[in-house]
């Protein structure tokens, strides 16, 4: 188990080190995309447009942040398996290098990330204010039109995590003992 | 009854976790090493910090909802929960929740068709005291609760499959370490209520039935099993408890549902007696 500090955009020589338990700390950018932001998001690259933020080697956050102001006040990850029908086709149109998020992701999503070079990393579920701590400041906002939880926020961090690496680019996935009865 | 006293309580409910379930989080991480060790850490220093600075513990504030015990005054008692929602949601601050199902339009302020939701429950202990309290769930362990519509013949055993079944199959989604409430008997929407009711009791309260309360150990015990661990990341803490509540039900019915609760149990008690408020925790 391996200890990084990166900074975003990440690119793919990084991405393809680190290993599944590895716990990663991120600085730069965060661009919160749930729900609602995966199928918009889909819908435009599908018809061949651009969207109004570049995601090429960034990392998304599966978070409806509570925001009040600028201020992001707490922002823990949400359920990442809501996203599994969408992900693989975000990661292929997008180039993303990073997922954060939580409870872990499935099989498609497996193959996108080892076929792109991405990771995909689990924050502390529930740990809405630890994280809020380590968002310094909300750049942009796309898509409020979605309600606040759906929106895009781009967020700017520092140390954010810590953020386990649950699926890496080789096609490891973490062990978890589930749908055992 | 005053709608600042509400305002208040939801503040204490979202930024606090009550003690005893503090207690359990503190325990669950002298028991766990490793990731989920770290994971215990996370949620302890989270607690912590969220009460220093009086942030909402997680940025998913829930779906609120109040139980009421009173003789009378029902829609006052409404409207007056209906302006404190709306206002802690401003002042605490809570997130936009609610949405059209339809739509998926959020109207910003918690509120909208059947919102907040509001259970009466008939008169309280005593003919003057108004008795609320308030749960805030948040979707992730909500979406990964269940109801089961089992044969009688099942019997308990089918009650224990049915609690097992949910929660592996739940698996790290709702934030473990997570309570369990089980509702058995009344109806299919009754059983619901019951898991959900179950959730209010707390942990170190035993269920009064002695046969309940030993198939609630076992349960927990049984859960534990799973290994599921804190976040799913493995350990010896998947549940911090498993709570009953039941009722009398059809002959040719046995109503089970499973009702999973994160790891931050926002629940409150309050009491008002004429214009004396207390909070009960």
């Amino acid at each position: 188990m391996e200890i990084y500090r990166l900074k975003t955009p990440l690119d793919e020589v990084t991405v393809r080190a680190l290993n599944i338990g590895d716990v990663v700390y991120l600085s730069g950018k965060l661009f919160t995309m749930r729900d609602m932001a995966h199928l918009r998001a889909l819908e435009l690259l599908r018809k061949g447009d651009k969207l109004p933020f570049e995601l090429k080697g960034e990392v998304i956050y599966h978070c409806g942040p509570l925001v009040r102001g600028k201020k992001v006040v707490s922002a823990g990850p949400t359920t990442s398996m809501r996203m599994e029908r969408m992900e693989a086709e975000l990661i292929r149109l997008t180039g993303v290098r990073g997922i954060v998020g939580k409870g872990r992701m499935g099989e498609r999503t497996a193959e996108a990330l080892k076929e792109f070079g991405a990771a995909y990393m689990e924050f502390p579920g529930g740990a809405g204010a630890l994280a809020a701590k380590a968002i310094k400041e909300i750049n942009k906002v796309y898509w409020k039109d979605l309600g606040d939880p759906e929106a895009v926020w781009e967020m700017e961090v520092e140390n954010f995590g810590p953020c386990v690496v649950t699926m890496d680019s080789k096609g490891e996935i973490l062990k978890r003992k589930e749908n055992r009865h | 009854m005053r709608i600042e006293d509400l305002v208040d309580a939801i503040r204490v409910m979202e930024t606090e976790l009550p003690a005893d379930v503090e207690r359990r989080l503190r325990e669950a991480l002298r028991r766990e090493s490793g990731l989920s060790k770290m994971i215990m850490e996370a949620i302890i220093e989270n607690i912590e910090y969220a009460k220093e600075r009086h942030l909402p513990i997680c940025q998913d504030t829930g779906i609120l909802e109040f139980f009421v015990r009173c003789s009378e005054g029902h829609e006052v008692i409404r409207e007056k929960i209906t302006e404190a929602v709306k206002r802690a949601t401003e002042e605490v601050p809570l997130r936009a929740n609610t949405v059209n199902p339809f739509t998926r339009e959020n109207e910003g302020r918690n509120l909208g068709r059947f919102h907040p939701i509001v259970h009466f429950e008939g008169v309280g202990k005593e003919p003057d005291v108004v008795e609320i309290d308030i749960i805030a769930k948040g979707a992730g362990s909500e979406n990964v609760s269940a109801s089961f519509m089992l044969d009688p013949t099942q019997g308990i055993e089918g009650i224990k499959d049915a609690v097992l079944h949910a929660v592996s199959k739940a698996g790290a989604k709702p934030c473990p370490p997570i309570v369990v409430g089980v509702g058995v008997g009344g109806s299919l929407e009754r059983s619901a209520y019951f898991a959900k009711k179950a959730l209010l009791r707390p942990l170190d309260h035993k269920n009064p039935d002695e046969n309940l309360a030993k198939l609630e150990e076992e349960l927990l015990e049984r859960v534990n099993a799973l290994e599921i661990g804190p976040m799913g990341f493995g350990g010896r803490t998947t549940a911090m408890g498993v709570l009953l509540e039941w009722g009398n039900c059809h002959t040719a019915s046995l109503p089970v549902s499973v009702n999973i609760q994160c790891w931050a149990l926002r629940r409150i008690s309050l009491e008002w007696r004429e214009s004396d408020f207390r909070i009960l925790r």
